[in-house]
């Protein structure tokens, strides 16, 4: 397998534009021609398929929800970043740059991260345009917060939904191009399985949600805007619905998965509240600003009530470790940090397993310095939320927060153009690998998703159709043909194994093991005993699951445990991956921490002679050991330094 | 009270008369379940997994509902229990009710959103694509990807683009519909026209969108607003009932030009 990044070579600054002038382009009329599948409409799917429309391409875009308005970027809160410098604060493309990459812990590609700088500012320009309400000034112009620990005041947002408004911008411009017949669109739709026709891909198997049906499009190229992997964990601030499963069809037709282990940690989660938890919710790390964390100094008080608990009994520990940034060091060491105080036995709340998981956030000195009217009009809605989920007020008692999985860095691997090691398969948004390295900042996401849709991808499609249309064209596809066929009866066969198991364990309880094992093993700290037992123990219970998994209903109607089933079914081969990825790297960076790889005080050490490539790994068969591609990443721009936080 | 206090709390018993519907064309009817050992602290859809994981062990087909972000933003969850869309609490959709909200021994009826135009697909599962396509009747501003004006050319007033994103929260969940005796979507369509409405980018398009959505609401089988306000009072997210006003000075207006 050959990695090449693709990467235009000379001035970064200037890479992109040339990049550009350097593609080839489609001429309108020849641009109907080409058809893209588009699997998922969350922000990178939803913009590439509206803007690949409104360019002439024809589309046809998938998702699993019942409305593209549905997925999961809706629940971003915090903001997106660009580097428009409306503050005059000193930001820059350049800065946002450096950021990100040094922010990424020195695992990202230099010159992927340039250009999603560089086109944030279109991001902003263009959401505008089509009525996203960001929150403005009084003068009518747009507001900007500092976020996730940045000097500047790059963020815009609005409220603490802008997720949900650049979805719905997002959605509304992809609802006009249904309306006009550039986009066919389905809802409740599956990918099951990637068509790859004389090495390039060339269509997908999906089921159809509704009526158990598999169907087969084929097309001229694939798109996968299918997120990340974050519910391999179980628990985790994604949707009930996200996974892995096209991604991982993908990996498994050739397609290079790539950094599974970067996975990140949110440190202000709503902590687990017993045995029925199905997922966890996010409050924003804006709270940090104003909250200070601490967790009694005493074991023995951590079943008090926070009020009898004395200041000189409790332990403020982000401040007393990091001095200089307090409260708002980076996720990877506030999450690390509360791990750390619940381990030694310090941990508030109640018992859950057997041991208390959280530690307090603490608005009172906020609340007596500022008054409560202050602290609400900043956080009045986060409170409410917290509130209802938990009964308690944040007014009136300090909140309780623990770390959860809440975004994952990893993903298929992908060169310049987004394009995978398959011609023809292109990967957007969080299910590709490549501008955050080992960590994302805060209110990245968006920006990455709505670069790479909006701005990126509808380019380098252009470039795949126009340099090698003639051959794509050459091959006649269709639904009959060995390739299709062939994958379409994989499928099938598939689903009929897993009708036709009629064990004792419900998708789940496997889901839920699964996600234990991760945690436990590859969570917020890793070694390599906890590894190499949690590969012994995914086999494992893969092999169960493949014996005893009970699937009631029929597979040709909506049956909601059929479609729990094929999620688990890869998530257990992918955990797998993720875990063995996370044992191959002996470095601790970003969200990857590896006990053995630490200085005396307990910092992450990165290796940079051994470790500044990407982990791209090649599918050998599901009891295989996957075989490993190295990408060598170059810094010419950003020094190598070590981050400090003191 | 604290929640370190609450670890005392008893868990508890729940019986659930739950609408079973195999496909859109079978006759449904209520299905009576108990759900034992409820934690107060689980969600009500928690209480559901629960259910249905005991369903499944017993051999009987779990209860199909949609449900996705479970953190009030999605807008997939909804169903009416006893008689109120997304349950009792005000401004709070179902995924984001927890079960302290009932006392143990309660007893539930737990339906799906019941209006024409969202026909049950299965069980408590309803096709809310009436929405969509509403939406796509006009729903947006006409703007490609491109290279459009700097962001801060056109100031907008605060109070307008505060007003516009109060609309702009709607989820599209569909309460107001079910709360609503004529099953009307005006709640939901007034609210894009609104958010629109108010900005300078939506001017342009302002009459035809006024058009374009209603009447594509009225062709999928909605009804009309008699002045109830039960989608004011169902609605998760507060949409205001004044945005229907709105949308119908702009209906009118645009249909007398």
């Amino acid at each position: 397998m050959e990695l090449r990044s693709n990467a235009p070579s000379g001035p970064i600054e200037t890479a992109w534009d040339r990049h550009r002038f350097d593609m080839k382009l489609v001429n309108p009329a020849n641009k109907r021609k080409f058809e893209v599948l588009v699997v998922g409409t969350g922000l990178a799917g939803a913009s590439a398929s509206a803007t690949m429309a409104e360019l002439g391409y024809k589309v046809k875009a998938f998702c699993y929800q019942d409305s593209p308005r549905r997925a999961h970027s809706i629940a971003a809160q915090g903001g997106i970043n660009a580097a428009k410098n409306y503050q005059g604060d000193g930001d820059s493309a350049y800065r946002l740059f450096y950021d990100t990459v040094k922010g990424g812990d020195f695992r990202s590609r230099e010159r992927n991260v340039y250009r999603l700088a560089q086109v944030s500012v279109n991001i902003i320009d263009q959401a505008v345009a089509q009525g996203v309400p960001f929150a403005r000034d009084y003068g009518g112009l747009l507001d900007n917060r500092s976020f996730g620990g940045a000097q500047v005041s790059r963020t815009f947002y609005a409220r603490g939904q802008t997720g949900q408004q650049l979805l719905l911008g997002a959605y509304q411009a992809l609802q006009r191009q249904i309306q006009s017949g550039n986009v066919e669109m389905h809802t409740r739709s599956e990918m099951m399985d990637l068509i790859v026709v004389d090495g390039r891909a060339r269509g997908i198997i999906v089921r159809n949600m509704v009526t158990g049906e598999l169907e087969t499009y084929m097309a001229d190229a694939v798109v996968l805007a299918s997120g990340g992997y974050g519910n391999v964990f179980y628990l985790s601030t994604n949707a009930m619905g996200c996974n892995v499963m096209a991604a991982w069809r993908a990996h498994r037709r050739g397609a290079a998965f790539a950094n599974p282990c970067y996975t990140q940690i949110h440190p202000t989660c709503i902590p687990v509240s017993g045995e029925h938890q199905s997922k966890l919710t996010l409050m924003s790390e804006s709270l940090r600003n104003d909250g200070r964390v601490w967790v009694p100094k005493n074991a023995a008080d951590c079943s008090k009530d926070p009020s009898q608990i004395p200041e000189s009994d409790r332990d403020y520990y982000l401040e007393r470790k990091y001095p200089a940034f307090g409260n708002l060091v980076p996720r990877d060491i506030a999450s690390r940090s509360a791990k750390e105080a619940c381990d030694d036995g310090r941990g508030v709340g109640p018992e859950v397993g057997g041991q208390r998981l959280g530690v307090f956030l603490d608005f009172k000195d906020a609340i007596n310095r500022l008054g409560e009217d202050a602290i609400s009009a900043r956080y009045g809605n986060l409170f409410e939320m917290y509130e209802r989920i938990t009964d308690d007020s944040p007014y009136k008692t300090p909140m309780r927060i623990y770390p959860a999985i809440h975004y994952t860095m990893g993903g298929l691997w992908v060169d310049y153009n987004l394009q995978s090691n398959i011609p023809g398969l292109f990967v957007i948004g969080e299910a590709n690998f490549s501008d955050h390295g080992a960590n994302r900042l805060g209110a990245s996401a968006l920006m990455q998703g709505l670069a790479d849709g909006y701005f990126v991808l509808p380019s380098t499609i252009g470039n795949y159709f126009g340099s090698e249309g003639a051959d794509i064209k050459r091959v006649d596809v269709s639904p009959d043909s060995d390739a299709a066929k062939e994958a379409r009866n994989a499928v099938d066969q598939r689903i009929a194994k897993l009708m036709s198991i009629k064990g004792e364990r419900s998708p789940d309880s496997f889901h839920r093991e699964l996600g234990k094992i991760c945690w436990d093993n590859c969570g917020m700290a890793r070694n390599k005993e906890g590894l190499t037992g949690a590969i012994e123990q995914i086999q494992n219970l893969r092999n169960e699951f493949w014996q005893n998994v009970r699937i009631l209903g029929d597979r040709d109607t909506l049956n909601q445990s059929l479609e729990k089933a094929g999620r688990v079914a890869d998530f257990l081969e992918f955990g797998e991956l993720m875990v063995r990825d996370a044992l191959n790297r002996e470095e601790s960076c970003g969200g990857h921490f590896r006990e053995e790889h630490q200085t005396t005080e307990g910092e992450a050490r990165r290796n940079d002679e051994d470790f500044a490539y990407v982990a791209a790994w090649e599918f050998k068969g599901v009891d295989q050991a996957p075989e490993l591609h190295k990408e060598e990443l170059d810094f010419e721009y950003v020094k190598l330094t070590q981050r400090s936080y003191k | 009270m604290n929640q370190i206090m609450k670890t005392t709390v008893k868990n508890m018993k729940i019986t659930l008369h739950v609408w079973r519907q195999k496909n859109p064309k079978a006759a449904g009817s209520f299905s009576t379940y108990v759900v034992e050992d409820v934690s107060p602290d689980s969600s009500f859809l928690e209480m559901l997994d629960q259910l249905n994981e005991t369903l499944i062990e017993k051999g009987e087909e779990p209860v199909t509902f949609d449900h996705d972000c479970r953190e009030g933003i999605c807008g997939s969850c909804g169903m009416v229990v006893n008689g109120v869309p997304h349950g009792p609490k005000a401004r709070t959709t179902t995924c984001q009710l927890h079960m302290r909200e009932y006392s143990d021994g309660a007893e539930l009826w737990i339906e799906p959103w019941r209006a024409t135009a969202f026909p049950v697909l299965k069980d408590l599962l309803v096709d809310r694509s009436a929405f969509d396509r509403i939406i796509s009747a006009g729903g947006y501003v006409s703007v490609n990807t491109g290279s459009p004006r700097d962001a801060n050319e056109t100031p907008v007033q605060k109070s307008d683009a505060d007003l516009a994103f109060d609309a702009a929260t709607c989820i599209g969940c569909g309460a107001c519909v079910a709360a609503c005796p004529n099953a009307s979507a005006m709640l939901f369509t007034s609210a894009k026209i609104t958010h629109l409405g108010l900005l300078p980018q939506g001017q342009v398009e302002r009459k035809e969108r006024a058009l374009g959505m209603v009447n594509q609401m009225e062709s999928e089988g909605f009804g009309g607003c008699t002045n109830h306000g039960e989608c004011e009072a169902a609605c998760p997210k507060g949409i205001r009932m004044d945005f229907i006003a709105r949308m119908n000075r702009d209906f009118i207006s645009a249909s007398l030009s």
